[in-house]
């Protein structure tokens, strides 16, 4: 299997604070690969220069074999990074169905067009269906996205990004602050969802973690202490005292 | 262009550049410890210099009225705080540039209305009424050095009640972290009415100070006010050191351009051309010292953090 | 996997279209009425107001939909009323050939000021365009051979293909409503527009947009190259209504005065800067007509709009239908 994404030396640190030390990890087509670790293990930062928000010191990070590392965050979405954020992230004002019509609209011709009615365009609309109802919030289309509940709102994050039809999702705590159905629910659509989509996923809940990853990696203090299938990293030492023992025991 | 003519430029450059800074620093310290923008800063400025004319006509006395204009001075700062400005802070910026254009309009009709549109002017203390000769052939009016030292004095102040004592710390603190600074336990509002107030009250100095120099007329603070912006775009929002600096260069640059630019000019193109063009260049210089400045550094030159 | 539901319909409202109909007819009336009522003085006054509107309602692309307060907006009038007033006075008198060079001057400047303004945000946003639209109004300011700071009388008027029709009263009143409600009309298809949604969404949410893969940075200066070039367009407008053109049309307290008519009106509405600008203008005659001193009592008015009513008169109007339904 070829590797989408390819981290090698990742490193950054804020000052004297090292973030990201030296991490190389990659995902691979059709995979699920989950990353945990403590609060301030340097997940979110990690995800942020992935996808652009922040720069590394160091270190190469290449999508589909192309270096990206120098390019702005919008440059890798265009390239075919889609992410969701840690804090929900949309755009309140529009509806639900602007969202992801917006996030469609990245990926289907110029957006200096001045004149046309983007509301209007169906082929917009309709990418923005599929990914709505694909994600189970069809039926939320009409609604203005700053009232949907929390959980809607994790759903939106979702359907934005796989709206942009990307060639891999970097997902960033999708069922934080979810209910226990809600977050089964979503579990369930992120399992259908892999096989199109390569994902990258921050979460914090063990159980969807589990039942969604087929790699896990554990992140501690920037670096990254174990890396295998779950069952491994389940039963890994390091792990478990890095991580599971805090967390479970 | 001689020699002297520059030297002569440099001190004006540096009188201006010292009121600048008067008024900067109170814009920064209000920005940065309230993220607050007052556009009716430079009416502070205004009401100092007007105060000083009227109370120069009641005494008779310069630094009579100079040491009664200054208290006088805050209180209008605090006043204007009470009615308008303590209700702001929470707002956002439009609302803020909104609500401060409107006092802007308003004392700026006042005055007019109070002392009329013609620009006053009140005249240089006697005790400072004789010129300094500086080198051979340049002699430098007193009151313009008393006022670049007392600018300079009033820096020097300021820096050590920032660096040393405790409300300094806290302001020092609230430019960079507000929500810290709270969590401290520290009274805000107390702190942001002790900033508001001696900010004003330094733009009053200023005007005092400036009376006797420039004329004093309706809306006289709107222009340095902008200027003073760009002072604080350059320097860094919240930073004292920064307004400190970017002050003396702007004053610098606007004087020494309007005389220099003209000249090199002429070296390149016809005199009656370079006359012509010479002083829009000139008085955009400090524009495009902003501009360049923002391309290299968006956050300023002293910004006391990277991103607000 | 669930069968796709159809995207819901999109609703136009009928009520704005209505009332700025009414608006424009009553501007369209204007010159009749004026035969009978006040003369010169009122469509005069109607062009300077309906002028000011066409500003406003560019101001509005920038305040209300991409979130960018702009304080140095008065600059491009008064770059468009120069160019104008400037190639006239040099013997250059086509409007055909104006135009181009007004929209080319105020673009170049849009992008230029622009590219660095937009570097920042929030309060540093306001302050460095306020600086840009001063280093404008300094700089024409400071052209001696064309009027310094007294401004330049346009001694010829501008030509349409040789003909002098513009200049005539019937002319500019005509092309100034006919602008105005073709600025008007753009403005709402380009809010409206797949570039518009993108403009609108990064006010509210720049990373997320971002993230999307829109460069945000590229559609701002967009929408401030198009403010821009409108309003130099109103302002060659200005210069060949007045005949008369001084740097004080691109002075501080106008870009103020443009915000006032923005936020007066409502921002991001369909009718708010149309409706706000031609309330500015009625507002400064009544209150001084009752006053010189007018700006003691709008002052006062400003700060307690600042402070209480932030949805403007387009948001008054909604409420009284509102609570009229």
């Amino acid at each position: 299997m070829t590797a989408v994404l390819e981290l090698t030396g990742v490193r950054k640190a804020f000052g004297a604070l090292v973030v990201t030390d030296g991490v190389d990890l990659d995902l691979r087509d059709g995979e699920c690969h989950a990353l945990i670790g403590p609060n301030g293990a340097g997940k979110s930062t990690l995800i942020h220069q992935i996808s652009g928000v922040l720069a590394p010191d160091e270190g190469r990070i290449a999508f589909e074999g192309r270096d990206v590392t120098s390019l702005s965050l919008a440059e890798r979405a265009i390239a075919g990074l889609g992410r969701s954020f840690q804090i929900t992230s949309i755009i309140p004002e529009f509806t639900v169905l602007e969202n992801v019509a917006l996030a469609a609209q990245a990926r289907e011709g110029s957006s200096f067009r001045f004149f046309g009615r983007a509301a209007e365009e169906a082929a917009l609309n309709e990418a923005a269906m599929e990914a709505l109802t694909r994600i189970g919030l069809g039926t939320r289309a009409g609604i203005t996205a700053g009232t949907l509940s929390h959980g809607e709102k994790r759903l939106l994050e979702l359907a934005i990004a796989i709206a942009g039809r990307p060639r891999a999702l970097l997902l960033d705590e999708p069922m934080a602050g979810m209910g226990r159905a809600e977050s089964e629910a979503l579990t369930e659509t992120l399992k259908t969802l892999k096989s199109t989509y390569p994902m990258l996923l921050i979460e914090h809940d063990m159980e969807a973690v589990f039942r969604l990853a087929d790699r896990v990696s554990v992140l501690v203090a920037g670096a990254i202490v174990a890396s295998g299938r779950p069952d491994e990293v389940r039963t890994d030492p390091q792990a478990r005292a890095a991580y599971l023992g805090e967390d479970h025991a | 262009m001689s020699t002297t003519l520059i030297l002569i430029q440099l001190l004006n450059g540096l009188q201006l550049g010292v009121i600048l800074f008067l008024i900067a620093a109170g814009l920064t310290l209000v920005f940065g410890v309230m993220g607050f923008i007052n556009l009716a800063h430079g009416v502070q400025y205004m009401l100092g210099a007007y105060l000083a004319v009227w109370l120069y006509g009641l005494t008779g006395s310069f630094l009579v009225a100079l040491i009664l204009a200054l208290p006088l001075a805050l209180a209008l700062g605090l006043v204007l705080e009470f009615l308008v400005f303590r209700h702001l802070y929470d707002r956002d910026h439009l609302s803020q540039v909104l609500a401060t254009f409107g006092v802007i309009l308003f004392l700026n009709q006042l005055v007019k209305v109070l002392f009329g549109p013609a620009s006053l002017i009140v005249p240089v203390p006697e005790f400072l009424d004789f010129s300094i000769p500086i080198v051979d052939g340049l002699r430098y009016p007193a009151y313009r050095l008393a006022l670049i030292a007392s600018g300079l004095l009033v820096a020097l102040l300021l820096w050590l009640i920032i660096a040393k004592t405790r409300v300094g710390m806290l302001i020092r603190a609230g430019a960079t972290n507000p929500d810290m600074v709270s969590a401290l336990g520290v009274n805000v509002r107390q702190l942001f009415l002790v900033v508001f107030g001696f900010g004003a009250m330094l733009a009053g100095f200023a005007g005092v100070m400036a009376a006797p120099v420039f004329s004093v007329e309706p809306g006289m603070g709107d222009n340095l006010l902008i200027v003073a912006f760009v002072v604080i775009v350059i320097g860094g929002a919240g930073s004292i050191r920064g307004a400190f600096v970017a002050a003396l260069l702007v004053g610098l640059v606007d004087t020494l351009g309007r005389m220099l630019v003209t000249d090199g000019l002429r070296l390149v193109m016809d005199p009656s051309s370079a006359n012509q063009i010479g002083p829009a260049i000139a008085s955009m210089l400090i524009y495009v010292l902003m501009a360049l400045v923002l391309f290299w550094r968006p956050e300023g030159l002293f910004a006391p953090k990277a991103a607000r | 996997m669930s069968t796709l539901e159809a995207a819901p319909p999109v609703t136009r409202p009928v009520a704005p279209l209505v009332i700025a109909g009414a608006i424009f007819a009553l501007l369209a009336l204007t010159p009749l009425f004026s035969e009978l009522y006040g003369g010169a003085y009122v469509t005069s006054l109607a062009v300077r107001a309906m002028i000011l509107a066409i500003v406003a309602i560019s101001l509005d692309l920038l305040m209300g939909h991409a979130g960018l307060v702009s304080f140095g907006h008065s600059a491009f009038v008064a770059i468009g009323a120069y160019v104008a007033g400037i190639m006239v006075t040099e013997g250059a008198q086509e409007m055909a050939l104006i135009l181009p060079t007004a929209i080319l001057c105020a673009a170049g400047f849009a992008a230029l000021s622009g590219a660095i303004c937009l570097r920042t945000s929030g309060v540093s946003f306001i302050m460095i365009t306020l600086a840009f639209g001063q280093m404008v109004f300094f700089g024409l300011g400071s052209l001696a051979q064309y009027g310094g700071d007294d401004g330049l009388t346009l001694w010829s008027s501008p030509e349409v293909f040789g003909t002098r029709w513009l200049t005539s009263k019937e002319g500019i009143y005509w092309v100034v409503l006919l602008t105005l409600i073709t600025t008007w009309a753009l403005t709402h298809r380009i809010v409206g527009s797949r570039f518009g949604r993108v403009l609108r969404a990064a006010r509210q949410n720049p990373t997320r947009v971002a993230s999307m893969g829109y460069s945000v940075f590229r559609y701002r200066l967009t929408a401030y190259i198009i403010a821009g070039v409108v309003s130099a367009i109103a302002g060659v407008l200005w210069a060949t209504h007045a005949a008369f053109v001084s740097p004080s049309l691109g002075s501080w307290q106008r870009s103020g005065d443009l915000i006032v008519m923005v936020v007066l009106g409502g921002m991001a509405t369909r009718n708010g800067a149309l409706i706000g600008a031609l309330f500015f203008i009625l507002l400064e005659e009544v209150l001084s007509s009752i006053t010189h001193d007018w700006r003691l009592i709008f002052g006062p008015l400003l700060v307690l709009i600042a402070l209480h009513a932030r949805g403007g008169l387009v948001g008054l109007l909604d409420r009284v239908r509102g609570a009229a339904a």
